[in-house]
């Protein structure tokens, strides 16, 4: 009796001195008081110092885009800190080059808010917005994707450039313990406030996509921040070359269904690759939207055909259909989403026909 | 007590009875961070810091706390709270302090509260019966062979990674064959000193 006593006493002794120092230490030694934070030299917030700059943006309503929830893995939360912040970490160096710091650019889930920043973010991160959403209809379209239709409850609107994509919060559930951050492109026309519509393919053992084929239904509640992304579509009269592969044909949806809508008529070929017959989707609609825009041709590509699909299309990977295909580049602009390997592939049958860069879009996933 | 001087427990633990290549104790982090020879070499050196404190800090928690209560039994509970809080706490005095320190080291030591090395050097300077000199020279010894290990390995991984590596051993693979053939060369070592 005597040693249980002993034991719980002596435990408890050392654990909660242990415990005082350390909330001790957190109230004085960790605490950095209010800090202000300077955005493009116009917004001043006031935070409390110690966070993360990224966690202290977010409680104020910015959302930088982050797929790795602030583990300082994915490198997507990048902003530029002019003055403040320290030097840049160890665990920064794999995400920004050389250049980038140069001008100041930092990870904001690395950099720690221990005095007053000033910091440039681009002007559009101010119009992400983080909503909830009602599932309104999830359909299978093939065996590994569904298909998304969310509403956006009363009057909220969302504001997008058609190929953008928003990050979709995967709540802690059954099989995950945490919460995280996954991108998807709107396959949904832009013009389209209340809406947005995604394509989400399966990944075995994926957390948010487990989460999003196994255990979501319709009328859910789904979180969703965004807009983000430098892939949308551009104006001009050159001649589009789209190319999406799999769930990478939804932006490209996306700026067809914007071009439908406001009557943009421009040449143009959608190729949308996928593995075998059963892989492609959404076929009749995309062949509906041809009907309308009526010079942009539609080619479906296989990149691996069974004899069941009794297919007659062309067959192999885009990038060696697009070598064959293309000739002059001169008047050319490209879409391109997809893999990162696919991306890599045609940018480099591009390259070698000379293909004019600031022309060429890509979202590489 | 045994009698042995403690600038030998200290060449000891460097050589013959190297933390991870005799013990094979803190492989999570040698494998995981031994890609390059800077980063390892400062994770080595955050380790030998936390390793001398906490040798030092359980060393006396157990020999006038634990003790004089007769708990020694609580050591593995004791040791790894105190090496916990530690590690919080030298954290944060890092960060707001010495931020260039905080640059080199302080990163690290989060990786390094759930180091099984640090905990090992505190139960083997039990089991032992290490004084508190010997234990401090071990303390010392065993972080700077930790850095040792860490940082050849890295240097051997800088060299391989333009060798053609069979795909099935890649990254974590051919790294734990490094580790046995370095452990079988430091094993060579053992015969030269006894140390417990």
């Amino acid at each position: 009796m005597n040693t249980i006593i002993m034991t719980v006493a002596a435990i408890s002794a050392i654990t909660g001195f242990l415990a005082l120092l350390l909330s001790v230490a957190n109230r004085t030694i960790a605490n950095y008081g209010e800090k202000k934070i300077l955005i493009n030299n116009e917004k001043e917030y006031i935070v409390d110092g110690g966070d993360s700059l990224l966690s202290a943006l977010i409680e104020n309503e910015i959302f930088i885009p982050s797929a790795c929830g602030g583990k300082g893995s994915c490198g997507y939360c990048k902003v530029k800190v002019t003055e403040g912040g320290g030097t840049i970490l160890p665990t920064e160096l794999g995400y920004v080059t050389t250049e980038e710091q140069k001008e100041g650019i930092r990870l904001s889930c690395q950099c720690k808010v221990k005095e007053d920043l000033k910091i440039e973010i681009p002007e559009e991160l101010f119009n992400v917005k983080q909503y909830d959403y009602i599932v309104e209809k999830i359909e299978q379209v093939t065996d590994k994707i569904k298909h998304l239709r969310l509403k956006l409850p009363k009057d909220n609107e969302i504001d997008f450039k058609p190929g953008q994509y928003i990050q979709i919060l995967s709540p802690v559930y059954k099989e995950s313990d945490e919460e995280v951050y996954r991108a998807y492109s709107i396959a949904s026309s832009a013009t389209d406030k209340n809406y947005i519509e995604l394509l989400i393919g399966y990944v075995p053992g994926g957390k948010c996509t487990t989460y999003i084929h196994n255990y979501l239904k319709e009328n859910d509640k789904l979180t969703i921040v965004g807009p983000f992304g430098d892939f949308f579509y551009h104006n001009s009269d050159r001649e589009m070359i789209l190319v999406g592969i799999g769930t990478g044909m939804a932006p490209i949806l996306a700026i067809l269904r914007y071009m439908r809508d406001n009557n943009i008529q421009r040449k143009g070929t959608f190729y949308f690759g996928a593995r075998t017959k059963e892989d492609l989707f959404l076929t009749e609609e995309i062949d509906e939207i041809a009907k309308t825009l009526k010079d942009i041709e539609i080619v479906y590509t296989l990149s691996r055909p069974t004899p069941e699909c009794n297919w007659t299309g062309p067959v192999g990977r885009v990038n060696d259909l697009l070598d064959k295909k293309l000739d002059d580049c001169s008047n050319l602009e490209a879409y391109l989403c997809g893999s990162p390997l696919m991306i890599d592939a045609v940018l480099d049958v591009f390259k070698k026909k000379n293909f004019e860069e600031q022309y060429i879009f890509y979202d590489k996933f | 007590m045994i009698e042995i001087s403690p600038i030998v427990i200290f060449f000891a633990a460097i050589f013959t009875n190297n933390m991870i290549l005799s013990n094979f104790l803190g492989m999570c982090s040698f494998i995981a961070i031994s890609s390059e020879i800077k980063t390892s070499l400062s994770l080595g050196q955050a380790v030998t810091f936390v390793l001398t404190f906490t040798t030092l800090l359980n060393y006396l928690v157990y020999h006038y706390v634990l003790i004089p209560l007769g708990l020694e039994y609580l050591r593995y509970i004791v040791f790894i709270i105190i090496i916990a809080a530690f590690v919080q706490l030298i954290e944060m005095i890092i960060d707001r302090y010495f931020p260039a320190l905080y640059y080199a080291l302080g990163i690290f030591l989060p990786l390094i509260t759930v180091n099984c090395a640090v905990l090992g050097v505190s139960l083997f300077m039990v089991i032992r019966n290490y004084s508190l000199m010997q234990s401090l020279a071990f303390g010392v010894g065993s972080g700077i062979g930790w850095t040792l290990a860490i940082v050849t390995m890295a240097g051997i991984r800088q060299k391989i990674k333009s060798a053609p590596i069979p795909k099935g051993l890649e990254g974590a693979g051919i790294t734990l064959i490094i580790t046995g053939l370095m452990a079988l060369a430091f094993i060579g070592f053992s015969g030269i000193v006894v140390i417990q």
